[in-house]
């Protein structure tokens, strides 16, 4: 890498771009790890959650909904900063990438929680019903009736909570998560060229982000079921 | 009905082409003053267009229209003082689903014939009173039946003061127990001495309150004249077959 | 830490009253309310700047001509994709990197200028598209009845398009009001001293960590419900029968 990067003249942008970029990747990645264990998380909690809210007992709804409120009320960078600052006074220390996946996760759970309740409800009626008299349990009804559908239908608000995730996995940098953003922060703390670091990341972000969202346009056109679409 | 010699409108050899479809080859027709003309003809044969192109809501392709002595299509004309002497009524009534029925008929007179607000709600009461609508003068149009939008639609319209009222299908999107109300003012606009082109496939109210009828098929005119020679009489073979057809829907001309 | 080594139990019983403690010390409330008062004045700046922006793209989409078309969608495209702290970032050393490379000592904005012009663009795009879906829902043929009077195009826009696009926005601009509000938490990273910041220092102060920022959370909480309320309530007022939106997005995320 190093003697390709000589062929950019010193100090020149490039030159530092191509310099940073194995470092730089290596951020990226983390990144990749910590949206992919974060949307991870929320996915099953979501779920959780949104079985909760449709199907659960008084208390069960209760604390699923004070949960949700909260969550989506709240900013994501203080559900953070207790996570990581926070929980040691009750003797949980987290390193930041895991308090980093946590905090996410656990604050995407709460939107996704709402887009499967919405899927499920939309679903839920008739199909319990003729579920129920083959004889199923609530249980088996939900797992082999409900939630197969309500996972198709939440397929486009889910891929665009993987883009948002993927977005506000930069916020992690503030806690000192070892992602794109903070270790782009490393590098310019040592060369204080500022700016044009971070431009560089910046401009990561953005190819990810574009090309993501266009890979997952493709997957939900290749995944549609025709009728079966989130009104 | 009195239908005077002044020629209100004249349509010299209009064409209108939408990509490879030529949906008006050539129409020409005048119409007289206190003159109520209805054109009728199967959907799909530029009935609407036509109408859209007087008032330019459709830019023709080719051909002339005078209104009075002004002519219309020529490249000079501000087109928006020609559209406030035009009064058109929608299929679909297009009422400002944001504005009271009362600010319905109000704005045109406000803000585009320049009225005080109180001149303008004068003559918009008195429009809407015409119509039979007062005392929904401030219903919204998410509260009103179609029947009553409708009526507010023309009222607005009548409110401009226009030379000639161009309606189109204006009961086509009705509920049939609806489509009398607005036929009925339309029939005392026409007895008052209205000049008035209806697009329609209402043959009764052609029949009993026009003065002429125009049968148009494929973007040509077929057949024109008086509704004893067109319903009773008619000379081209084309009209002789559509009102057999429509008599056998409705079992004779209603 | 000071909390660190102690047991659950003696935890609750010691540290939680010195913590509870610190909730009736006046200087702590009126360093948050401080916080509070920049955190709206963020927020309300931001918005009109995005509002303004925001209709003025929504109207170049629509009725543009395509240049300005595809213009206005790439602008809209390019800010949805880039995430908000990493602008925040890069405009503000991006702004000191042209004021030294060029000596133009107006650019040195202060952190709060900074915010309010970054989140401000941002939110444009966001609020763009709820104009934009307002706009397309309404009706066209009421357009066609406005031209059909005699009004023009300017007309048209400002007596039927606007007051029933903003009337039709205004859920949309509700959760945009809501992810708008929480992201502003992020101008930590630049230096401007809003609520989050104010928690920040008060817990490194007091090493109440826990119950600060709960504290501070439930001011958000109460600041989004205040704002969400007032909307709603101007929706009711403004509202006319028949004339409804949707919310679908809250700042880029379904909600």
């Amino acid at each position: 890498m190093t003697p390709f990067c000589e062929t950019f003249p010193e100090g020149s942008f490039l030159r530092l771009a191509c310099d940073s970029a194995p470092r730089l990747l290596a951020g990226l990645a983390t990144t990749f790890q910590l949206t992919i264990f974060a949307i991870g998380l929320g996915l099953v909690g979501g779920v959780l959650l949104a079985l909760g809210r449709v199907y659960g007992n008084k208390p069960i709804y209760w604390v699923s909904t004070a949960y949700v409120q909260f969550i989506r009320g709240t900013p994501v960078l203080v559900q953070l900063f207790l996570i990581y600052y926070g929980l040691p006074a009750f003797e949980i220390r987290l390193d930041s990438l895991t308090a980093a996946i946590v905090g996410l996760g656990l604050n995407s759970a709460a939107y996704q929680a709402e887009y499967f309740r919405g899927a499920i409800q939309a679903i839920s009626r008739g199909q319990m019903l003729a579920a129920r008299a083959i004889g199923m349990t609530n249980l088996q009804a939900i797992c082999y009736v409900i939630l197969p559908q309500a996972l198709r239908l939440v397929i486009p608000p889910w891929s665009n909570e993987l883009i948002y995730t993927l977005k506000y996995s930069s916020v992690a940098f503030i806690i000192g998560a070892p992602e794109l953003m903070a270790t782009g922060q490393i590098i310019a703390s040592r060369n204080f060229r500022y700016f044009e670091v971070f431009l560089i990341v910046a401009c990561i972000y953005l190819v990810c982000v574009l090309v993501i969202s266009k890979l997952l346009d493709v997957v939900e056109q290749k995944l549609k079921i025709p009728g079966l679409e989130m009104r | 009905m009195a239908v005077s010699s002044e020629i209100v409108l004249r349509v010299e050899d209009l064409h209108k082409r939408y990509g490879n479809e030529e949906v008006l080859k050539g129409v020409s027709f005048t119409v007289r003053q206190g003159e109520a003309l209805a054109i009728i003809g199967p959907s799909g044969t530029g009935k609407s267009t036509l109408l859209r192109c007087i008032n330019r809501l459709t830019e023709p392709d080719r051909g002339r229209i005078f209104l009075e002595e002004t002519e219309i299509t020529s490249a000079h004309i501000d087109i928006n003082k020609i559209r406030q002497q035009i009064g058109f009524v929608f299929q679909d009534f297009n009422l400002f689903a944001h504005l009271t029925a009362l600010d319905n008929v109000r704005l045109g007179l406000m803000k585009v014939k320049g009225l005080s607000k109180r001149e303008a709600t004068e003559r918009a009461m008195h429009e809407l009173a015409r119509v039979g609508l007062a005392e929904k003068a401030h219903a919204y149009p998410a509260q009103l039946s179609g029947g009553q939008q409708q009526r507010v639609s023309i009222a607005r319209a009548l409110a401009m003061d226009p030379k000639v009222m161009l309606f189109d299908e204006p009961t086509s999107a009705l509920d049939p127990e609806l489509i009398g109300e607005v036929l009925q003012v339309m029939q005392e606009l026409a007895e008052e001495g209205m000049t008035m082109i209806v697009v329609t496939h209402e043959m009764g109210f052609a029949r009993s309150v026009c003065d002429e009828v125009i049968f148009m098929e494929k973007g040509v005119i077929v057949e024109q004249g008086p509704p004893e020679q067109v319903f009773l009489n008619p000379q081209q073979p084309r009209t002789r077959q559509f009102l057999s057809k429509i008599s056998e829907l409705y079992g004779g001309v209603r | 830490m000071r909390s660190g080594g102690r047991a659950l139990v003696s935890f609750e019983g010691g540290c939680r009253i010195e913590g509870l403690e610190l909730l009736k010390n006046w200087d702590v409330w009126k360093q948050l309310l401080q916080g509070t008062l920049v955190t709206v004045e963020l927020t309300v700046s931001l918005l009109a700047v995005g509002l303004v922006l925001g209709v003025l793209v929504a109207l170049g989409q629509v009725y543009g001509p395509r240049p300005l078309a595809i213009l206005c969608f790439g602008y809209e495209r390019f800010f949805r994709a880039m995430p908000i702290v990493v602008l925040l970032v890069v405009v503000n050393y991006g702004l000191v990197f042209v004021a030294n490379t060029y000596q133009w000592d107006w650019l040195r904005w202060p952190p709060f200028a900074v915010a309010v012009l970054v989140f401000g663009l941002h939110s444009s795009a966001y609020q763009s598209q709820i104009f934009r879906g307002a706009i397309l829902a309404i009706k066209p043929g009421q357009l066609l009845a406005a031209r059909a009077l005699g009004m023009t195009r300017l007309q048209t826009m400002r007596y039927i398009v606007l007051p029933q696009a903003l009337r039709l926005a205004i859920p949309g601009w509700s959760n945009e009001y809501s992810g708008v509000l929480k992201d502003t938490s992020f101008v930590f990273a630049i230096g401007v001293t809003e609520l989050f910041r104010q928690g920040w220092q008060i817990a490194q102060r007091t090493r109440e960590f826990f119950l600060i920022f709960i504290t501070v959370a439930l001011i958000y909480l109460m600041l989004t419900y205040l704002g969400t309320g007032l909307l709603e309530l101007v929706e009711r007022v403004w509202g006319v029968p028949g004339l409804a939106g949707q919310r679908r997005e809250e700042h880029g995320r379904v909600v």
